[in-house]
């Protein structure tokens, strides 16, 4: 009896001693965790893609609880979450959001198998990394998409895939957050990030190819051959700049006119997620890329039943 | 019998064209000069359109230390300046020479007379080097690195040894064996040149046991050189590795990087770099043409070239019976190591030490499947690496894990993807995590530089 006696009231003791050490260690080496970066947390989407810069939604959350205390949000945003979720974050920190344009990516290539021939057959591992350190990929163009899909992995939102008949990776934005994750894996920088626009409308140089015309129009018969005549057609806005032998569109210059897409003589130029118009856009723009026309009218279709 | 220590593997020789002598190769009509011909920084072109070029003359003056100068195989008119498709399967800046006739520069002595070293006894290091430097000379075994600056020692290291490297362990090439057969007394002068300009007194050669003619002759003609041992080494791929070849030859380990074979005071040239040096001091001849080997089961006649720099591939496959219907792949150096070309207009370079013409069946990976963990590849790895745990590292893009592994000690021999019996394209990933992680640690040290 004495036994279990004498066993009960040690263990019962070296319980009691433990406790009160513990108790006066977790007071005496507590860690202040703000209790706003636990709520900031709970708002966010948890996709945890990286697209704000920071590792995860909570490294995000707590900085944007550092970021209050200088009193701007303006910095920091969460692409998948959009303005909605930003105006929480800022509601719980007790400040304004500041008002970040969605984004969408923009893969800037449309050199299909037609516009540009697969003259070799690339046997290595299907990465478009490791293609691109070969060199010029399957095709003449040594800018335009490969094709392997590397932009397809990193995509956590499934916005992105690579079409198997054109091989050219393509957006579905309606499932795009604009995280950016594609922009950073593609090897050869051909997505781009752009605002979403009214109604998704946008005007874009799909074309990265930095050649000379005359090699630019060899390798591909939609390559933007930096002729100017866009920038030319633009001298109202100057929406449009000439970089090296390509052409860029800024898009908060741009007054979406359209009329760079009509004087393209490439077809380079795009325009997103507007309605058919009469005969005029398919007169020179058209045939050049009745592809990518068809598109972009099924797209708002979907975002209207979403909404 | 001689060999390294660690891995290694044994690919099937199909050395072709062992017993077809050098001939010359014809004049191109058009030759390209790529201003990347060599590791380090381009050339820098000093010749503009409508200047008359003869053979000699320089096209591209060296970009900076780490550089080499690109002279004109040819003689001819510069048509232009401008990007050309090169070995490396990019567009590249170039200079397009319109050939007509062949003029040579008055300063290159073309006789075949054999000058001794003991006919020149004004030669010291410093001017060794500096006629090296001048005559554009890089690695001929492919790698392409400036001869001078493996010449010119870092302050505090001391060269102890020079071990020639015609081992040639490249399944199908057999320039470096011709080259020997026929040039064997230039090539010992151009190791005495080497040895006197590392200021050694030991020279080696390191010949793989399949080369007995070579080794036979090169020990017969060595006699006259005390200093220079022919070392026959039994026959393994990667033995031309420069670490290996150390390893094989003098029995020293070369650390893992940043460490070089200077370290263990070897200095590692190629056979054909012997030869060039030679050309280079003796001749006045800067690096204008070398051996290529063309070669493939399906060629008609596979032959060694002396060819100039600058011939697109596919005249010198012309002058081999043209190109096979069945052909597959065309391959830009030897099979283990090359780079598949993507177009044959790609001129010839410096460092063109073959062109291999794989036929169709021959040319195709096999079908990846799962690695079944047997560990062939852990074991062929001649730098004692674990490939398959590399490439898992990289395709997840764990790349501190791929740095705490050594990938940047791997040589890209590829004897991994050889042996593997999935046919898992280990060399793939471990040259994207290994260039990754060189940019990495480029980085790191250039931040680390700023903030001191």
């Amino acid at each position: 009896m004495s036994v279990i006696l004498i066993a009960v009231i040690v263990l019962g003791l070296v319980g009691l001693i433990s406790a009160v050490v513990l108790f006066v260690a977790s007071k005496k080496f507590a860690v202040y965790e703000d209790p706003r970066i636990k709520q900031v947390g709970e708002v966010l989407p948890q996709a945890n893609c990286g697209g704000c810069g920071y590792p995860g939604c909570s490294g995000f959350a707590a900085a944007c609880v550092k970021a209050s205390e200088s009193g701007s949000l303006s910095d920091l945003n969460c692409a998948p979450g959009g303005q909605k979720v930003m105006e929480q974050v800022a509601a719980i920190l007790g400040l304004q959001a500041s008002a970040a344009a969605p984004k969408v990516a923009v893969v800037r290539c449309q050199g299909t198998c037609d516009a540009r021939p697969h003259g070799v057959e690339f046997d290595g591992a299907h990465s478009c990394r490791i293609q691109n350190m070969t060199g010029m990929g399957e095709t003449q163009c040594l800018y335009g998409c490969l094709g392997e899909g590397d932009c397809e992995h990193a995509c956590l939102f499934g916005a992105i895939r690579v079409n198997p008949v054109t091989r050219i990776a393509e957006v579905d934005e309606s499932k795009c957050t604009g995280c950016g994750a594609c922009a950073k894996t593609c090897p050869r920088g051909i997505i781009e990030l752009r605002p979403q626009g009214p109604k998704g409308r946008k005007v874009v140089v799909l074309c990265n190819n930095k050649d000379k015309g005359a090699l630019a129009t060899k390798e591909c018969k939609v390559s933007c051959i930096g002729c100017g005549k866009c920038v030319k057609t633009c001298e109202k806005f100057e929406a449009i700049t000439l970089g090296t032998n390509l052409a860029h569109i800024d898009p908060d210059k741009c007054k979406m006119c359209l009329k760079c897409v009509e004087a393209c003589p490439r077809g380079a130029i795009k325009a997103f997620n507007f309605p058919p118009r009469k005969p005029r856009t398919e007169g020179p723009a058209a045939p050049a890329a009745p592809k990518p026309v068809a598109a972009p009218q099924v797209e708002p279709v979907k975002k209207e039943a979403e909404a | 019998m001689k060999t390294f220590r660690i891995g290694g593997v044994h690919p099937a020789e199909n050395k072709l064209s062992a017993a077809a002598p050098i001939r010359e190769a014809a004049l191109p009509k058009q030759a390209v000069f790529s201003m990347f011909q060599h590791i380090g920084a381009p050339a820098v072109p000093v010749v503009k359109k409508g200047d008359k070029v003869k053979v000699g003359t320089l096209l591209g003056e060296a970009g900076g230390f780490v550089s080499a100068p690109v002279y004109s195989s040819v003689s001819g008119t510069v048509s232009k300046v401008d990007v050309a498709l090169d070995a490396s399967d990019t567009r590249r800046m170039a200079v397009y020479v319109d050939v007509e006739g062949d003029e040579w520069e008055e300063s290159i002595d073309r006789s075949t007379d054999l000058v001794k070293l003991s006919d020149r006894p004004d030669l010291d290091a410093k001017t060794i080097v500096e006629k090296v430097k001048q005559a554009g000379i890089v690695g001929m075994g492919g790698a392409t690195f400036p001869t001078h600056v493996k010449l010119s020692p870092p302050p505090g290291q001391k060269a102890e040894c020079v071990i020639i490297n015609a081992v040639e362990c490249e399944p199908y090439l057999t320039a470096d064996h011709r080259l020997m057969m026929e040039k064997a007394d230039e090539i010992l002068v151009g190791i005495q040149l080497l040895m006197k300009a590392v200021g050694v007194e030991k020279g080696y050669v390191g010949i793989e046991m399949n080369k007995p003619d070579a080794i036979t002759l090169m020990q017969k003609k060595a006699e006259k050189y005390p200093n220079i041992e022919i070392v026959p080494l039994k026959v393994k791929y990667p033995q031309g590795g420069e670490k290996q070849l150390i390893d094989a030859v003098i029995g020293r380990q070369v650390p893992a990087p940043p460490a070089i074979p200077i370290n263990v005071g070897a200095v590692v040239q190629n056979v054909g770099t012997a030869f060039a040096v030679y050309e280079a001091v003796m001749k006045n001849k800067p690096l204008i043409a070398r051996v290529i080997t063309v070669t493939g089961k399906s060629v008609k006649q596979p032959s060694n070239l002396w060819a100039r720099l600058g011939t697109p591939f596919r005249q010198l496959i012309d002058e081999c019976g043209g190109l096979p219907e069945d052909t597959g792949k065309v391959i830009g150096g030897g099979p283990m190591m090359g780079k598949a070309l993507i177009s044959l207009d790609i001129p010839m370079t410096k460092g063109s030490s073959g062109l291999l013409i794989m036929n169709g069946q021959e040319a195709r990976r096999g079908e990846t499947r799962p690695c079944i963990r047997c560990a062939k590849c852990v074991s062929a790895c001649p730098m004692g690496l674990e490939p398959f745990l590399l490439s898992a590292l990289s395709s997840q893009h764990m790349w501190d894990g791929a740095e705490k592994n050594n990938i940047t000690s791997c040589i890209e021999c590829g004897s991994c993807a050889f042996t593997c019996p999935s046919h898992r394209p280990l060399l793939d990933m471990i040259r994207l995590g290994k260039t990754t992680v060189m940019g990495i640690i480029k980085t790191r040290a250039a931040e680390n530089a700023a903030k001191k």
